[in-house]
């Protein structure tokens, strides 16, 4: 394939979303023998889906009766997409991301803040004269005795057990922590 | 004596062979079964004749039932047709993330580089899809689309501009990076690296729990966009076989059928693994060959067809999602259909050579690398490291244009050929036409100074891509190799194309061109070059055959290529293998220690099994358990003190006859089932594990009946069995175990451990590597 061709550019049709090209195939024999044959690929500028190289390549580079074996064809590549799917992809995408995110923020700098004032506040509760309270229901150190006392007795067990799976969960990400990054044992 | 024949009865009947135990079997099943008894612990290996024997089980069963009713029938009808249905629900998960993972990678690539105004969701090729004022010298250029430079500083060229891209490039590949280890770390740590080793493993017959859970898939997703905008050499390939395996985990929960066999589990993630190739790469039957290849331990021939299935329903539904804006699947779709010539196949060759010998290097260097990270302290701060990884990458990647766009772009560029649509650095020959006199009789066109300078930086781009992967995989994100490779493979091959291009031009008067490149006929393609050395590079660093064939012309559409194809991959292959026999998935493997037994290595030495076995003659003797002798708390005792996972059941200490193999965890959950619902057990009870009670004193405890949970046909070799046979027993059976045994008397026990631990010591390597049971 060997075409010099200047004056080359890419069709846009206007209207819609759809683009079409338009190319016209023109066989040119160089040699006399039968095996052998060069084709050269011209792009035309059109203006819409029925135009065709015929009419539409100015100046023609060819003259009078070669104009029909320069343009002997026509054909269009048709191309589509479909850019509601791009938007919602995206979207859907972006929010889960900043869901993660916010879940991270809150796990990582949240949580440890919020379970040091509720340490913080105990503390104070137990040097009163809670204390007794305190041990007598068994209560681990870092837990509010009013805030565990009030949850288990009003909430429903939903809650209960959406704080079990969460620190289940919890656990098993630790130990894949443990054994990815400081043991080194999986996935080195 | 009646205990002796008692005795000679249970001995016929283990020795019987599997049809007489599996009658044992199926009374002691229709007692009621011991919830947990049956299930592996973590990092343990399953056994596979027990899960197979467990599935034909149940699918007598229900066979048996079918004529009862029609709702026995139905049931029948739903457990033939559930293993589709695993497979199809597969398939459109992966093709559906497969989607999602494409249009955000595409969109936050090229966020990089600026924004759309008019559309924010939109990447730099789909914003200037509809605009009129593309011209074709110019075709990226619209009004609606604008660098940041633009954005920020009013300008978009100049000195200033340039440097104002540079510094919000580097800022968003190192933000991208950054969330990706963040987010692996806090969320989901098994979510980095490739998958494909792990997979292999899992595949083979390895308990890893959560590898293949619903936050690794999560995280696997988002992450893995993350890390391949940032910019770093990396693909999504492995990671997208890992996300297409944990979407065919977590649908097996649905049906107990597979949920609760681990053997049938292990037949949808092979499928689901093909899956997963044919989206990464647009090929579903590369992607079935390459789960029998690469991935698949057992490969029975309805896996064959059910991935075959699960690859085509994935292929599919990413093709209705449609997200590169066009109806094709391929990724490198090349047009040209250009015959290649004979004298062509050397520089093929050589190109298959450079493969093999990269894949080896890289292969070297890369586990070296994963070594010390896995050994020194430098391994503590994964989170800095992939940041200054990114980094690098980022400051040098910007200033050449071959580095610092998208991966497959770049190998999209390079498999083109020059046609008259081409406007690239690449294709601007220096044009010989003058009007009318349209060809000379010399065939090929001389490179103008766009060429050079392009052959220049592609030089650059290439030992940047090699010296940066070494780096860049195995890091704590999602990481693949296979764009990578095809990218080093792909600037190489093009290099040489144009080489041996202008080669034909300047010389055209040689004996080799002259015979062969005909007149008038545009005679070498370093297009095809290109796709050549890709194949190469890849076949050298994976070492696969016959699916990487498949996948490059899946791929390419090039179904003229593939002699070129099969030449470089086997001689990549050979090259490769001259420096060393592993993958680089195998010898990821290896470094991590995973209990692998390798099909493809052939075991060759002469030992015996009892050089093998254990107990060696330094260790303390076999522990065993007699079949009516124990009491719970001598029982408990042994299982305590030891750390073994099964015992060998003997007749008597004197006798050492055989009786069956029971395993801890399975002895475990009984005692504590029996002491939870049964009465009247105690410390002192006796345990037997016979068919029925041995006599006991009037006042002793109720007796724990155990035989249950008891392996009646263990399989038994004897000592003088040369271990080529016992390797090749456990390869072909998935063994765990294997007892030894000599006139008939128990002597030791082979694990599958001791059998790599003796396969590493053979071949010199360290046999302490070997890590896990």
């Amino acid at each position: 394939m060997g075409a010099g061709g200047e004056g080359v550019c890419v069709c846009v049709c206007v209207g819609g979303e759809a683009r079409y090209e338009q190319t016209c195939l023109l066989p040119v024999l160089l040699q006399n023998s039968e095996d052998i044959r060069c084709k050269c690929i011209f792009l035309c500028h059109c203006i819409s889906l029925m135009d065709n190289c015929l009419h539409v390549v100015e100046p023609m580079p060819v003259d009078g009766k070669d104009v029909e074996a320069y343009c002997l064809r026509c054909e269009c590549k048709y191309e589509e997409r479909s850019s509601g799917t791009i938007k919602v992809t995206i979207i859907i995408y972006l929010s889960i991301l900043g869901l993660l995110l916010l879940y991270m923020v809150y796990l990582t700098l949240l949580e440890p803040m919020l379970k040091r004032r509720l340490f913080g506040h105990s503390q104070l509760i137990q040097s009163d004269d809670e204390v007794g309270v305190c041990v007598s229901l068994n209560i681990a150190p870092f837990a509010n005795a009013h805030n565990v006392l009030s949850r288990s007795h009003s909430r429903p067990n939903v809650l209960n057990k959406v704080e079990h799976a969460q620190q289940r969960w919890r656990r098993q990400v630790q130990e894949q922590r443990k054994s990815v990054f400081d043991r080194h044992v999986v996935l080195s | 004596f009646s205990a002796v024949t008692v005795v000679g009865s249970n001995y016929a009947m283990s020795n019987g062979g599997g049809a007489a135990s599996s009658s044992t079997h199926l009374l002691d099943f229709l007692e009621e079964p011991i919830p947990g008894v049956g299930t592996y612990d973590d990092f343990h290996t399953i056994d596979w004749v027990r899960e197979k024997c467990k599935d034909r089980e149940r699918h007598r069963k229900i066979n048996s039932k079918k004529k009862e009713s029609a709702w026995e029938f139905t049931k029948s009808l739903y457990d033939a047709w559930s293993g589709w249905l695993v497979v199809t629900l597969t398939g459109l998960a992966s093709g559906a993330l497969a989607g999602l993972i494409d249009i955000a990678a595409d969109w936050m690539n090229d966020l990089k580089e600026g924004v759309c105004l008019s559309a924010m969701w939109f990447n730099h090729e789909q914003c200037c899809w509809t605009s009129n004022e593309t011209t074709f010298a110019e075709r990226d250029k619209c009004p609606q689309w604008k660098s940041w430079a633009e954005l920020i500083l009013g300008q978009a060229e100049g000195p200033g501009s340039y440097i104002m891209n540079y510094f919000m490039y580097i800022y968003w590949a190192l933000s991208f990076a950054f969330l990706a280890v963040c987010l692996v770390k806090v969320f989901a740590p098994y979510a980095c690296g490739s998958g494909i080793p792990e997979i292999k493993t899992i595949l083979s017959g390895f308990i890893i729990r959560g590898y293949l859970g619903k936050w690794t898939l999560m995280i696997k997703t988002i992450t893995l966009v993350l890390a391949v905008a940032s910019g770093l050499s990396l693909g999504k390939e492995g990671p997208l076989v890992h996300v297409a395996c944990c979407c065919g985990n977590i649908f097996s929960y649905l049906f107990p059928k597979y949920s609760k066999n681990e053997a049938k589990k292990r037949e949808v993630l092979s499928a689901a693994s093909a899956a997963g190739v044919s989206v990464a790469f647009g090929a579903p039957i590369g992607g079935v060959l390459f789960s029998l290849e690469e991935v698949s331990y057992y490969f029975p021939l309805k896996t064959l067809w059910r991935s075959f299935f699960a690859a085509l329903v994935a292929a599919f539904v990413l093709r209705s999602i449609n997200p590169f804006g066009n109806s094709r699947l391929v990724l490198f779709y090349v047009e040209y259909h250009t015959p290649w010539y004979l004298f062509e196949l050397i520089p093929f060759i050589l190109l298959g050579v450079f493969g093999g010998l990269w894949g080896a290097f890289f292969i070297r260097a890369n586990i070296a690398w994963c070594r010390r990270r896995k050994s020194t302290r430098f391994g503590k701060y994964p989170v800095l490291e992939v940041i200054l990884v990114a980094a690098i990458t980022a400051v040098v990647a910007f200033p050449n244009p071959y580095t610092r766009q998208n991966t497959s772009e770049l190998i999209k560029e390079l498999f083109t050929d020059c046609g008259p649509l081409e406007s690239s650095q690449l294709c601007q020959y220096r044009s010989q036409m003058n009007g009318s006199k349209a060809f000379t009789d010399n065939p090929n066109r001389p490179a103008g100074p766009g060429v050079y300078a392009a052959m220049w930086q592609l030089c650059l781009a290439l030992i940047f891509k090699i010296i940066m992967t070494i780096f860049t995989f195995g890091l704590k994100v999602p990481s693949g190799l296979f764009i990578p490779s095809m990218a080093i493979g792909a600037i190489a091959g093009r290099i040489v194309g144009i080489a041996v291009e202008q080669l034909a031009y300047y010389h055209h008067d040689w004996f080799l061109f002259k015979e062969w490149c005909e007149v008038g006929a545009d005679c070498i393609t370093p297009g095809l070059y290109a796709m050549v050395g890709a194949a190469a590079c890849l076949g050298g660093v994976t070492r696969m055959t016959v699916s990487l064939v498949v996948i490059v012309f899946e791929l390419t559409g090039g179904l003229e290529y593939i002699v070129p194809l099969m030449a470089a991959v086997m001689t990549s292959k050979w090259v490769g293998d001259a420096f060393g026999r592993e993958g680089i998935y195998e010898a990821h493997i290896r470094l991590n220690g995973y209990p692998f037994l390798d099909a493809k290595e052939e075991f060759t030495h002469t030992t015996l099994a009892r050089e093998v076995m254990r107990p060696r003659r330094s260790d303390p003797p076999l522990a065993v358990l007699t079949q009516d002798d124990l009491t719970v708390e001598e029982l408990q005792g042994i299982i305590n003190d030891t750390s073994y996972n099964g015992f060998p059941v003997i007749v008597s200490k004197e006798s050492q006859r055989l009786v069956g193999f029971a395993l801890r965890r399975d002895i475990t959950i009984a005692i504590e089932n029996a002491r939870r619902k049964q009465e009247g057990i105690m410390l002192n009870s006796r345990v037997y594990f016979t068919q029925h009670a041995p006599t006991l004193p009037a006042d002793s405890p109720r007796p724990l009946k155990l035989r249950s949970i008891l392996d009646m046909s263990p399989f038994t070799v004897t000592d003088h069995t040369p271990m080529e046979i016992v390797v090749d027993i456990f390869r072909k059976l998935g063994l765990r175990q294997c007892l030894v045994t000599h006139n008939g008397r128990l002597l030791g026990i082979i694990t599958k451990k001791d059998i790599l631990r003796h396969m590493a010591q053979m071949a010199n390597q360290d046999p302490e590597s070997i890590m896990f049971n």
